[in-house]
Parts: structure tokens; C-alpha cells; sequence
């Protein structure tokens, strides 16, 4: 033995290390990922090794493969392991490890929290340092609820280096536990006062981050920040306060009006461009909280944007980007003083940095005028030529169609122009963006009354040019914009010069490999085009066969489309074939019927505004959330994509508008707009009724060979034409304008637009001065979007809920009651107990808050008195802690132990699932809060023990077992600890530790058999089961050689480390001193879980004393329950309705007469004592579900009614749950 | 708040990651992917910050960057952070590198991650800056040192001798290696102090 242990030390210093893994990866550039393969089953083998060394040797170098991408979960137990070393550097090691690769639902978190607690006390300041390191990347609710008292005891350590590390995370542990905020704020606004500049530094980087958030709550703390700014030297402090302040000046604006003047002398003075950067910013800020007030500030304004001026002008590329990002937040409220500087901004235009382009291209949207936009738009569309990266070239897209569609189209004088605009654009190749052209072109055709003839011109052209657009590839996103072109050339079929000609060019083949939604819309508006057609022909005296060949056009051609494989289309072209069909066969009897076919498409469609839908206000008494109908389970994405399909179609452009609002919404909230989109389909036709005034019928415009058609350039044939035309039109506005000036003063400027609702600006205070001279091209007649009636006119849609930040918007001004002096404990909750882990959490959080506000106002000063005597008694217990961790158990802070919740693994979650996953249930038993890994691990059967650690060990032992009680029997012991606080009666105390066997030496307590699957991860075929037993040792004398045996049954059989025979009995892994006890775990593998078992053991062991040792043994029989095999397992409810639903599982009944506990205790026990989770529970009556280790579902219904407990059951094997039931009654039938 | 800090060289190889959010491996490197796509294709003299990437945060955030020979350091932070002062702080931290490592080059990124980790671990906790000041930390990280060094002790020796004798035997000592040998120049930025 012993030379073994010798031969293990000389091999580990062969063993790989990081730098030999390092360089092993470097040499197999071909095959790495074979390489690193071997690599990890090499770490895995050293893993299961007993020293601790190896262990941390193997996590460091699991660290580095985790960087380079592989998941490392699996080995979050033993980085746990590592982390709880004693020695620094495995400490170090396994915290680097955790902070890597934990997180909220890494489940062996929970097993740390002791380890935590002892390393945050331990009286070496870089354990505590390496813990608070570790815990600010994976805190989680329960860590931050566990330890937050402990931390804010570590915000008043004496070392500084500890008191910053302490003060920083507490930003971590407000986030996730929220409730420890208003308690511990005093405390982190003393440290703003700190001696040391690194707490001080740390704790203004606390409050900026919280008050960044929730402003107005820290309000208060203004006057504090503002002696530090004028006082502080330290570039980092100041940068923070001056970015807190910016944060703080649009709710207080007389703080701006103090705040000028220092930062003013702030700019002048300071040499850091950074601090000055962040003085100009605040500057800003503070003028525009003022802006509205007072504007008298010019002085500050000019000098902002002189230095952001010679920010710009900076060679230093960083300068400029800064000096553009803050320029143009001065543009949004001055805008007069930033376009003084548009030389020097499309200058930057011009820049080879695209960060610094991009900026500039924002500073643009806000300067152009309807004096300069066609200028700004020409250099923009140079740029557009010029781009090479296409993402550049798509923002400069979506910039130029921003520009000009801002407030409306505000600065846009001309439409021709735009919609040329709109049309260069489709040449560009490779964009992204063709939806948005198009539902620019929409939009604008629908609006502007007046375009419209020129936009059907334009689009026909488009229409017949559509190859260009659709030649080089399928997935172009430019095709989209024939979609826009296809709905104009249709709806305003009336300004159609050459109909025909359009019609057949959206009739030709090659029309069929466009998209599906683009074709429904091509065939629907081929009959509009048609309709129109007929009118012109029929009207016109010439023969009647002219209009009987447009209709064999369309029956020739459509049969393409009803072939499509596309729905939409194939409904949509057949419906319409036999229409044209029909429509034939009278044209053949010589019947006129363009009347009828054009009142098939009469009324005008109106534009909605974006955000109409959404404003329909719900009658009352409606439940969008209700079913109608109960749906038949499955069919609802099938629905949802025919929606989607229809949505393309029905919606138009309105959809478009609203696509980016609608990408952050949740499901709910699609489910209610699904809804009301639906009514809303439903009532369609009321929805054109609404508004009769608007309805137009085709039939009024006569002629339509009279409306003017702008001619178009036809010079270059084979390029989509009309595109040089946005340069004519700069040109011709130049000329028009001259024109205007000379004879401005006859005529009268009778500009009369409405605008609307969703200009956000007027138009007055932003033009430059000579705007009012510009008069549009032509009277421009821009309809107004449609709201529904009555809507409300709330904007608070923009709003993410899921910020974590709002738990933290919490009142700090409001003095703190007594009851919050401290932090809030854990309150006794038996309820939670028995819920489902996510809800379960849930509650944590939500549960206090109402208790904590009722008992609140109490007197000042008295808060005051106790807060200092708090701080003194802090002192003390520091003292303490410095002078009890000399020895081998550190005392725990006293406060912890009054106050604090207990031992965190007795948490209600931890108690309510013992094994949320099999892993956790191992690793509950397998670390006890004090224990060293190399205890843990021979704790394992198979381990040889190395009796180096024996020493230590057993000093602790005593200690241990307290925990495990508190492991066992998690929802009575926090019962008994916690005294606080009991709004409900308490739990009786449970436990799963039953005595198994004792003599007048020994006593054996089993566990209730934990069960587990695994312990080192590799699955194997059958299902393994974890006996806990704790040995006490109840004589005076010492007992060794524990020999642990078990007759086998065919059915279940002891796990035996290789090569041993099948009688042979395990060593148990360690030896007792007199009245001392500890826990091994032995491994059972079961066949057949269907039926309880026992089993039949005997332990040996030699008793010494002093002078002589005898030979003893005690029998025991072990008692598996079919309860043992079920693991706690959380479902959720609609799991576990379709799990009712399968029909697969056969049901059972059980009732429990004379039942006298409340319903929760009810619960509870089923839980603890039988491995159930709480699914859904409604007053009395509860649902709850469990898994058995070999996968079967158990489901039960629990209801209760005058001392009777009706339990009805379910479960794929009746055999197991006829013996789970019974051992349910047993239970009540035993209290 | 910082939300991340990357460290890869010129061909994207990552040399350190640090999130401070959690991201699963699989979008991390995707993370570490994209940045250094983003990066890699900017010219040498142009501005150090960069719109966010996709991946983390979206349009909050920015990248922050240096490039020192072959590495790049990248800072992702949200709004909070002041630009300018990100910049500098990835200044003191290859400065700090260059003291703890004495001319530091890739290599010793490559061989002593760890001790990067250790290194920033003294600058920046969870996401909030720590300390800026060089002297400190590079006290803290050398009195961790000196901890590590006396817990090794004698036991450490036998293991010390033979990573030495390992290094001497194999062909291939680190500095040697062609790539990554250039050590990083720490250029004297203007102090931000």
C-alpha cells in the first residue's frame, strides 16, 4: 500500500500539466481534436484519483479547454472539490475553474455556499479575495440570499483590498437578491467616504451602475457626489460621478444648473481627454434637461461644441469617433449649432474608418433641411456607388431612407425625386434591405395622393425590367421591391398608360420563381390590372374581340400559377382562372361586364398607422386570452403558419412598419395580438365601412389615357431605366427654385399640409431660415394614417420587462424600519416546500416584500442608535473571526448564526427536491459544508484511504454529522433553527435517516437510499441505488476495521470494486473514536424496481481498547422501498397534462381516512418521505409528479375533505405504483 | 459594466475569454468568432471602438480594442464605461502583463493563462473595474505568488525539477517557436492619470 501511494506521487509529476497540454495541442496542428479527446480522458482518469494535487493539476487544464470551447460541465463537481481545498493554490484553481464554466443553473452551486462561507471568513485575505473573485461570476439568487450578510460584513473588513473586493460585488448580489439592497445601502454609502481611493473608487462604481438604472432613487446622494467631484483627484472616481450625474440631471434640473459651472472649470483645466470627454457629455446632458426651461445657455453650448470640434479635427481616430458620437446628441436639441459644423461632418463622410463613418451618417439624419436633403442625398448615393463591404452599404440604404422619411418626409419637396430615389436603389445588389424599399415605395404611393401616377409609371417600368432585379440570385432580398411594384401598378391601375403591356409583363414565366408571397400578389393584382383593361377596351369602340384575347392571356398564363406549390398562389390563381373563364364565356354572348369586373376590386384601401392595431381598445368583458374554441392539441403551428402565410398578404404594409416593435414581444402577448388580429379580420368589412367618406369607386376617373405621365428616359435600355433621373431632378428643383425666388412675391405661399400624428417634431424649430422659401414641386397631399376609434393614445410599449435592473428600483431615502435593519431572513414559507424549483424561486423573492413594507414606519432616531451599535458589534465579531480562525474550525460569524438564514442547504429547494438531478443528491452526501475533498472521496467505497488526512479528519466528525442531519432533514431543521419568524405553524421535523441496527458498540442509521444513477457520469445499462449509512460509535472505545456486507439477491447486488469476489465485504473507509460517527455510501445496482426489497448484511469490526481489541458483528437487514427508486423530479404543468393525456399510464386509488395535518404538511411529507414535486397545487387539491430511476412517470392527484385524503394515481407500471401507494399510506399511518 | 474581455491573436486563436455574462461554449466561441472577425478586418490607424457585434448585448455595447504584435486585446462594455478609460485600462493591463511576465510575448499567454487570469482577476471583478493602479496590483498578484511558492515548498521541488528536466529534454523550448515569439512592444501611450 504504502509503496503504492509512493509510485502514485513520482507518476503525478509525470502527469501532464497545463503547459505540457499546451504544447501536446501544439504539436498535433492536424489532429487536435483527437488529441485533446485522449486529453480529457487522461484528466478524466486523474479526476477519479484521490489527490488533490492531480485533481487541480487536471481542473486548471480543463480551465483551458473550456476556453478553447469544450463544455467542461460535466466536471463541475470536482472543480467544487478543488475550490474547497485548504491549500491556496487549488483554491485559486478551482475558483478560476468555477468562475469559467458556473452558472444559475449549474446545480452543484448549491453544495458551495458553506465552502463560500468559510473561504469569505477565512483569515487569509487571498482566500477571501480568490472566494469574492469566484463569486461575482456565478452568484446566483440563492448565493446572494445565503451570503449577503456575510459579504456586507466583509464591506467593513480592516484590509482594504478586501473591503473593495466586497464592496463591488454587492452590485452583483443587489441584482440577484434585490431585498438586500435598502439594509445594506447605508453601509455602501459610508464606503463612498472610505480613506482608502480603491474602496471609495469601488463603492462610486456600485452606486453609478444602480443609480444608472433607477435614477430618481439616488436623487438624494447628489450633494454627496457632488463634494466628491470637486474634491476627488482620482480620474477613474470622477469619470464615474460626472457619467452619474449625466444620468441624474433630467430629473433635478436645478443639479444642472450647479452642475455647470465645476464641470465647465473641469474642461478648461483638465489635461485627461477623457475627463473632459465625459465633462462635455454631462454638459450636454445638462442643456438638454434645460433646454425647455431655459435657454440661455448658448455660452456652454458653443463651448461643447468647440471642444468637440477640435475633438473631431484630432488625428487620434478615437477622438473624432467620440467627439462625432457626442455631437450628436447636441443635434438633437440644438441642432442650429452642430449644422454650422456640416463641412467638417461629411468630411468625415469621406473617412476610411467605418466606425467614423457610420457616426457621421447619424449626425446627417438629424442635419438635413428641405433646403440641403436632395444635396446630402446625392453625396450619400455617391457613397452608395462607392461602398465596398455590404454592410456599410445597407446602413448607408437605411440612413438615406431614414433621412428622408423622418418626420413624415418632412424635408422631402419632391416625390419624383424620392421615388427615383427609391428606384436607384433596387440596383443595388446583395442588400438586405429590399423590404424596406419597398415598403417606402407603399407607402409613399398610398400617402401621396399626387405621386401616384408617376409611381405606377415608374413601377411599371420596374415590373418589366424585373429580371435585372431577380437575374444573378434566388435568395435576393432586392425582389421583395417588386412586390411593392406589382400591389401600385394594381391598386392604381387607373394611371396605367399602357396596362396591357403591364399586365402581360406580370404574367410572363419567369414570374414563377419569385418567392410565394411576391406571386400571390402578382396574380392578385394581374386580375386588378385586368379589370382595368377590360374597362379601357370595352369603353373604346372597337371591336369586342380586343377584350376576349386579354382574357385568353390571362387563361393561357394562370394555369402556371395554379400549379405552384405555394398555397397562396395556387388559391389565389385558380380562383381567378375560373373567374376570367367565366367572364370569357360573356364577353363570347357579347355581355359588358368591365363594370362588374372593376366593382370587384372598388373602395380605396387607407394607411393605418403602425401602431393602430395595437390600439383597438378591448371591450369589455372580452378575454383575449380565453379559447374560443378548445383547440385540438397540435394544430396550433399549423395554424399559425397559414397565419403568417395570409399575414404577408392581408397586411401590407402596415406590417412592415411594425416588425421591429414586434421582435422583442413575449408569447403572451403574440397570443393576445393573434387574437385581435384575428377579430380584426373578421371584421373587415366593418373596417372600410368606418370610413365612407373615403371610399372612391374606380368608375369615376374617365380616361384614363388623360392623366399626365412624366416621360421617361428611355436612353439606356438594358439598365433598369430612369436611374440617372434623381440627378435631373436635383438640377431641375435648382432651376425651379430661381424660378420661385424671382417670383416669390406674387405668389403666396399656400402650403397646406397636414401632418401626421406621427411627426415628432415641428417643422418650424429645426428648418434653417430660408426653408420657408422652399415650395414644393407640387402640392403634396399626404393622407393621414388611421387610427381606430377611441384608441388611447399610451406609448408604453417600449418597455422590456424582463430587466433585472427593476427589481432594484427599490426607495433607498425612506429610513430603514427595524424590521430591515437586517437582512431580511428567510421567512418559514412551508408552501414553497412543496413547489416546483422555478416557481419555488419565484416566491423567494416575491414572498417578503409585502411583509417587510407593512411593519416599516418607526422612529429615526432610534434606527440610528441601533445602526451604530450594529457597526460596533461588528467590529467585534471580526475580532472574533480573526482570533477563532486561528484554529482548525473557523467560528462563523455570530451573526450569521442569529440572523442568516440557516445552513443553506437546507434552503425550502434544497429540502423540497433532495435531488433535483441525481448529481446533486451524490454530491449533497458526498460534501459536507467542512469537509476536505480527499474526506469526500473516501467516503467512496472503492477508495483507499490515505492516512495522511486521518488526523484532521476526525477532528471533524462531529461537526459533520450535525450537517448531514441538516442535509437529511432540511424542512424540520429549518424549523427548529430559525426561530424568527413563524406566520405558519412549522413542519414537524423530518427525517430520511432510520435506524438500521444497533448494538451496545454501534449504531447504524440508513438513509432513506438516495438514489442515483451514476456517480462518476458514465451511464450504464442498469439503474444503481445509493445507501447512505451513518456509523456512530457509542462506546468508549475505538473502533476500526468496519467491514460492510450484504447477501446479494438476484435482484439488487452491492457494488464491489473490481477483482473482488461476490461475498466479499467492503472496507469501510475510515475508523471511529469513541462517541464519534460518520456516514459512507455504498452502491447498490437494482435490477427490477417493481417491488420493495430487503436485503440481509452483516458488519465486522474490531473493537480496541486499550489493552486488548475483540472481534464483532452486527446483522442489519436493509429495506428498499419502491419510494427509494423515484427520483424528485419538477414538471411542469403542460408536461404533465400531456403526460395524463397519452393514455399510457394506468390508474390507481388510495384513501387515507382520519387524516388530521394541514394540507401543506400533507404535501410536504409526500414529498420529503417519497420523492414527489408539487405540479400545480389549487387550495386543496394538488398535483404532483415523480420519475422512478428506470424512467416510468408517476403521477398523483391529492385532494382533501374533512380528514379524508383521496389520492388517485397514475403510472406506467402499476406494479410499482400499487407498492409506492402503499408505502404512502404506511407513512400516514405511522404519524 | 465590462461584459466581456477577449484576448486572440492575429489568426483568431483565443489566448484568454472572459465572460461576465454567461454564454454557453458553443455561442462563446461563436462570441470570440465574430469579434475577431469584426477586428481583425479594421486597418491599423483607425479608431479603436467598434460597434457591438451581434452576440453580445447588440447596439448597448461597444468593442474596445488594442492591438499590440500579434494579439488583441478586446474589451466588451455597456454604456457606462467611459471609452477613453477602457482604452487605458487595456494599457495598464498589457503594462502589468510586461511587469509579471518581464517582456511579454503571446507565449506566455499561451503557457500561462492561469496566471493572465490571475493577473485580471486583480483589475477588473464581475464586470466592474477593481483597480487601475499598476504598483498594486502587481503587489497583490506577487504576495499571491509568494503564497503559491510557500505552499509548494520542499513537496514542490521534485515536481519543479521535472518540468525543468522536461523542458530541457524536449526539442521545442517555447521561446523557440517561430509564432508568437515577437514579445509585445508596450508602447508610452500618453498616461491617462
Amino acid at each position: 500500500m504504502a509503496l503504492k501511494i509512493v509510485k502514485g506521487s513520482i507518476d503525478r509529476m509525470f502527469d501532464k500539466n497545463l503547459q505540457d497540454l499546451v504544447r501536446g495541442i501544439r504539436n498535433h496542428k492536424e489532429d487536435e481534436a483527437k488529441y485533446i479527446s485522449t486529453c480529457i480522458d487522461e484528466i478524466k482518469q486523474e479526476l477519479k484519483q484521490d489527490n488533490i494535487a492531480v485533481k487541480a493539476n487536471a481542473v486548471c487544464k480543463l480551465t483551458y479547454l473550456q476556453m478553447l470551447g469544450y463544455d467542461v460541465s460535466w466536471a463541475a463537481f470536482n472543480i467544487v472539490e478543488v475550490m474547497s481545498s485548504s491549500k491556496f493554490t487549488y483554491k485559486r484553481i478551482g475558483y478560476l475553474a468555477a468562475s469559467q464554466c458556473f452558472h444559475e443553473s449549474t446545480d452543484v452551486i448549491m453544495l458551495t455556499t458553506n465552502q463560500i462561507r468559510k473561504d469569505l471568513s477565512s483569515p487569509n485575505q487571498y482566500d477571501t479575495g480568490v472566494a469574492l473573485t469566484g463569486l461575482s461570476c456565478f452568484v446566483t439568487p440563492d448565493l446572494a440570499r445565503d451570503l449577503a450578510n456575510d459579504i456586507m460584513t466583509l464591506m467593513s473588513h480592516t484590509k482594504p483590498y478586501i473591503r473593495k473586493k466586497a464592496v463591488l460585488i454587492m452590485y452583483k448580489v443587489f441584482l440577484k437578491y434585490p431585498e438586500s439592497l435598502r439594509p445594506a445601502f447605508p453601509r455602501l454609502k459610508e464606503k463612498l467616504e472610505d480613506p482608502d481611493p480603491g474602496v471609495q473608487s469601488a463603492a462610486v462604481n456600485v452606486i453609478c451602475e444602480l443609480a444608472r438604472r433607477n435614477p430618481k432613487n439616488y436623487l438624494s446622494l447628489a450633494p454627496l457626489f457632488f463634494k466628491l467631484m470637486t474634491s476627488s483627484t482620482n480620474n477613474w472616481v470622477l469619470i464615474k460621478i460626472i457619467k452619474l450625474f449625466g444620468a441624474l440631471t433630467p430629473l433635478e434640473p436645478r443639479l444642472g444648473k450647479k452642475l455647470i459651472e465645476p464641470l465647465t472649470n473641469l474642461i478648461h483645466s483638465t489635461s485627461a481627454m477623457s475627463l473632459l470627454y465625459e465633462c462635455v457629455n454631462t454638459v450636454i446632458a445638462v442643456l438638454i434637461s434645460l433646454s425647455s426651461g431655459m435657454p440661455n445657455h448658448s455660452a456652454s453650448i458653443q463651448l461643447c461644441v468647440q471642444k468637440l470640434r477640435i475633438l473631431i479635427e484630432d488625428s487620434d481616430q478615437n477622438l473624432k469617433y467620440l467627439g462625432l458620437l457626442a455631437m450628436s446628441k447636441i443635434l438633437k436639441t440644438h441642432p442650429k449649432s452642430v449644422q454650422s459644423h456640416k463641412d467638417l461632418i461629411l468630411q468625415c463622410l469621406d473617412d476610411k474608418d467605418e466606425s467614423i463613418r457610420l457616426r457621421a451618417l447619424d449626425l446627417l439624419y438629424g442635419m438635413v433641411s428641405k433646403k440641403n436633403l436632395m444635396e446630402i442625398v446625392k453625396k450619400l448615393m455617391l457613397h452608395v456607388d462607392k461602398a465596398e463591404g455590404t454592410t456599410y452599404r445597407d446602413e448607408l440604404l437605411t440612413k438615406i431612407i431614414d433621412i428622408c422619411s423622418q418626420s413624415n418626409y418632412q424635408y422631402i419637396t419632391n416625390f419624383e425625386w424620392y421615388i427615383s430615389i427609391l428606384v436607384e436603389l433596387t440596383r443595388l445588389e446583395g442588400t438586405r434591405h429590399g423590404h424596406l424599399i419597398a415598403s417606402q415605395m407603399l407607402d409613399v404611393a398610398i400617402r401621396v395622393k399626387a405621386i401616384r401616377a408617376f409611381a405606377v409609371a415608374q413601377m411599371a417600368t420596374l415590373l418589366d425590367n424585373a429580371h435585372l432585379l431577380t437575374g444573378n440570385t434566388q435568395r435576393n432580398g432586392i425582389c421583395e421591391v417588386l412586390y411593392a411594384a406589382a400591389w401600385i401598378c394594381g391598386e392604381f391601375s387607373e394611371h396605367l398608360e399602357e396596362p396591357m403591356a403591364t399586365l402581360e409583363a406580370m404574367l410572363r414565366p419567369k414570374v414563377a420563381t419569385l418567392p410565394g408571397h411576391i406571386q400571390a400578389v402578382y396574380v392578385q393584382n394581374a386580375a386588378k390590372l385586368f379589370a382595368t383593361v377590360l374597362r379601357g377596351q370595352e369603353g373604346a369602340p372597337a371591336d369586342s374581340t380586343v377584350a376576349q384575347e386579354t382574357s385568353q392571356l390571362l387563361i393561357d398564363r394562370l394555369p402556371l400559377f395554379v400549379q405552384s406549390s405555394n398555397l397562396e398562389v395556387q388559391e389565389r390563381a385558380s380562383c381567378i382562372l375560373q373567374l376570367v373563364k367565366y367572364i370569357q364565356k360573356l364577353q363570347q354572348k357579347d355581355v359588358e361586364v368591365a363594370e362588374e369586373v372593376t366593382a370587384l376590386f372598388a373602395g380605396e384601401l387607407n394607411p393605418v398607422a403602425p401602431k393602430a392595431q395595437k390600439k383597438v381598445p378591448v371591450p369589455e368583458g372580452l378575454d383575449l386570452d380565453v379559447w374560443i374554441n378548445e383547440p385540438p392539441s397540435g394544430s396550433e403551428s399549423e395554424d399559425e403558419g397559414r397565419k403568417s402565410k395570409g399575414k404577408a398578404v392581408f397586411a401590407k404594409d402596415e406590417s412592415r412598419h411594425t416588425k421591429p416593435r414586434y421582435t422583442e414581444v413575449d408569447e403572451k402577448e403574440l397570443a393576445k395580438r393573434r387574437e385581435v388580429r384575428k377579430a380584426e379580420q373578421a371584421n373587415n368589412p366593418f373596417y372600410i365601412k368606418a370610413s365612407p367618406s373615403s371610399q372612391k369607386v374606380y368608375q369615376d376617373g374617365v380616361g384614363v389615357e388623360h392623366i399626365p405621365v412624366v416621360q421617361i428616359d428611355l436612353s439606356v435600355p438594358l439598365k433598369v431605366p430612369g436611374m440617372p433621373m434623381s440627378d435631373q431632378y436635383v438640377k431641375l428643383e435648382e432651376e425651379r427654385r430661381e424660378r420661385n425666388k424671382a417670383d416669390k412675391k406674387k405668389k403666396k405661399d399656400k402650403k397646406k399640409r397636414e401632418k401626421g400624428e406621427k411627426g415628432r417634431r415641428r417643422r418650424g424649430d429645426s428648418g434653417p431660415e430660408s426653408e420657408e422659401d422652399i415650395t414644393p414641386a407640387h402640392m403634396v397631399d399626404i393622407v393621414t394614417e388611421e387610427m381606430p376609434e377611441n384608441a388611447l393614445p399610451s406609448d408604453d410599449d417600449d418597455k422590456d420587462p424582463n430587466d433585472p435592473h427593476k427589481a432594484l428600483n427599490i426607495d433607498l431615502d425612506k429610513p430603514l424600519a427595524d424590521s430591515e435593519k437586517k437582512l431580511p431572513v428567510r421567512s418559514h414559507r412551508p408552501d414553497e416546500v412543496l413547489k416546483s424549483p422555478m416557481e419555488d424561486r419565484q416566491v423567494v423573492e416575491v414572498v417578503p416584500e409585502p411583509k417587510k413594507k407593512t411593519g416599516k414606519e418607526k422612529k429615526e432616531k432610534k434606527d440610528r442608535k441601533k445602526s451604530k451599535e450594529k457597526k460596533k458589534k461588528h467590529k467585534q465579531e471580526e475580532e472574533e473571526d480573526l482570533m477563532g480562525a486561528g484554529s482548525e474550525e473557523p467560528v462563523q460569524p455570530e451573526e450569521t448564526k442569529e440572523v442568516a438564514a440557516p445552513p443553506p442547504a437546507s434552503t425550502p429547494e434544497a429540502a423540497a427536491a433532495p435531488a433535483s438531478t441525481p448529481r446533486t443528491a451524490s454530491g449533497m452526501a458526498a460534501v459536507a459544508p467542512d469537509s476536505e475533498p480527499e474526506e469526500a472521496k473516501d467516503t467512496e467505497p472503492e477508495e483507499t484511504k490515505s492516512s495522511t488526512h486521518k488526523k484532521k479528519k476526525q477532528k471533524k466528525e462531529k461537526k459533520k454529522k450535525k450537517h448531514h442531519h441538516n442535509h437529511s432533514d432540511g424542512a424540520g431543521d429549518e424549523s427548529v433553527q430559525n426561530g424568527t419568524v413563524e406566520e405558519e405553524e412549522p413542519l414537524p421535523p423530518m427525517s430520511n435517516y432510520a435506524l438500521l441496527a444497533e448494538n451496545s458498540y454501534i449504531k447504524m442509521m440508513k438513509q432513506d437510499a438516495d438514489k442515483v444513477c451514476d456517480i462518476q457520469g458514465n451511464l450504464q445499462d442498469g439503474s444503481q441505488v445509493v445507501v447512505s449509512v451513518i456509523f456512530e460509535n457509542k462506546c468508549d472505545s475505538f473502533i476500526k476495521s468496519m467491514e460492510f456486507n450484504v447477501l446479494d439477491s438476484l435482484n439488487s447486488k452491492l457494488q464491489r470494486p473490481d477483482g473482488a469476489g461476490p461475498h466479499d465485504g467492503l472496507i469501510v473507509p475510515f475508523q471511529l473514536p469513541p462517541g464519534i460517527s460518520n456516514e459512507a455510501r455504498f452502491i447498490f445496482s437494482v435490477q427490477n424496481i417493481v417491488m420493495p426489497q430487503k436485503l440481509k448484511g452483516t458488519l465486522t469490526f474490531i473493537v480496541k481498547t486499550d489493552d486488548s481489541s475483540t472481534h464483532e458483528k452486527l446483522d442489519f437487514k436493509l429495506h428498499f422501498t419502491c419510494t427509494s427508486y423515484l427520483i424528485t423530479t419538477p414538471c411542469y404543468s403542460d408536461a404533465y397534462s400531456k403526460l395524463l393525456e397519452s393514455g399510457d399510464l394506468k390508474g390507481c386509488s388510495l384513501k387515507l381516512e382520519g387524516v388530521n395535518q394541514p394540507f401543506h404538511h400533507l404535501l410536504a411529507r409526500i414529498c420529503f418521505h417519497h420523492h414527489f414535486s408539487v405540479v400545480e397545487r389549487i387550495d386543496s387539491c394538488a398535483s404532483m409528479y415523480s420519475r422512478s430511476i428506470q424512467g416510468h412517470h408517476m403521477c398523483l392527484l391529492v385532494k382533501t375533505a374533512d380528514q379524508t385524503v383521496s389520492i388517485d394515481a397514475k403510472c406506467d407500471e402499476p406494479g410499482l405504483l400499487g407498492n409506492v401507494l402503499d408505502e404512502i399510506k404506511l407513512t400516514f399511518s405511522q404519524c | 459594466m465590462i461584459k466581456a474581455i477577449l484576448i486572440f491573436n492575429n489568426h483568431g486563436k483565443p489566448r484568454l475569454s472572459k465572460f461576465y455574462e454567461h454564454y454557453s461554449e458553443d455561442t462563446e466561441q461563436q462570441i470570440i468568432r465574430e469579434t475577431f472577425h469584426l477586428v481583425s478586418k479594421r486597418d491599423e490607424n483607425v479608431c479603436n471602438f467598434l460597434e457591438g457585434g451581434m452576440l453580445i448585448g447588440g447596439s448597448e455595447n461597444k468593442l474596445i480594442y488594442r492591438h499590440y504584435a500579434t494579439l488583441y486585446f478586446v474589451f466588451c462594455v455597456d454604456s457606462s464605461e467611459s471609452g477613453l478609460g477602457i482604452l487605458d485600462l487595456i494599457q495598464v493591463f498589457v503594462e502589468t502583463l510586461d511587469k509579471c511576465f518581464e517582456n511579454v510575448c503571446e507565449l506566455d499567454l499561451i503557457f500561462h493563462v492561469d496566471k493572465v487570469h490571475n493577473i485580471l482577476a486583480e483589475m477588473v471583478m464581475g464586470g466592474m473595474v477593481l483597480e487601475t493602479n499598476m504598483n498594486e496590483i502587481i503587489t497583490q498578484v506577487d504576495a499571491q505568488n509568494k503564497m503559491e511558492k510557500s505552499e509548494a515548498g520542499i513537496a514542490g521541488a521534485p515536481a519543479r525539477a521535472v518540468s525543468a528536466v522536461k523542458n530541457m529534454n524536449l526539442p521545442e523550448m517555447p521561446r523557440n517557436i517561430n509564432i508568437g515569439d515577437i514579445s509585445i512592444k508596450v508602447p508610452n501611450l500618453p498616461s491617462f492619470k
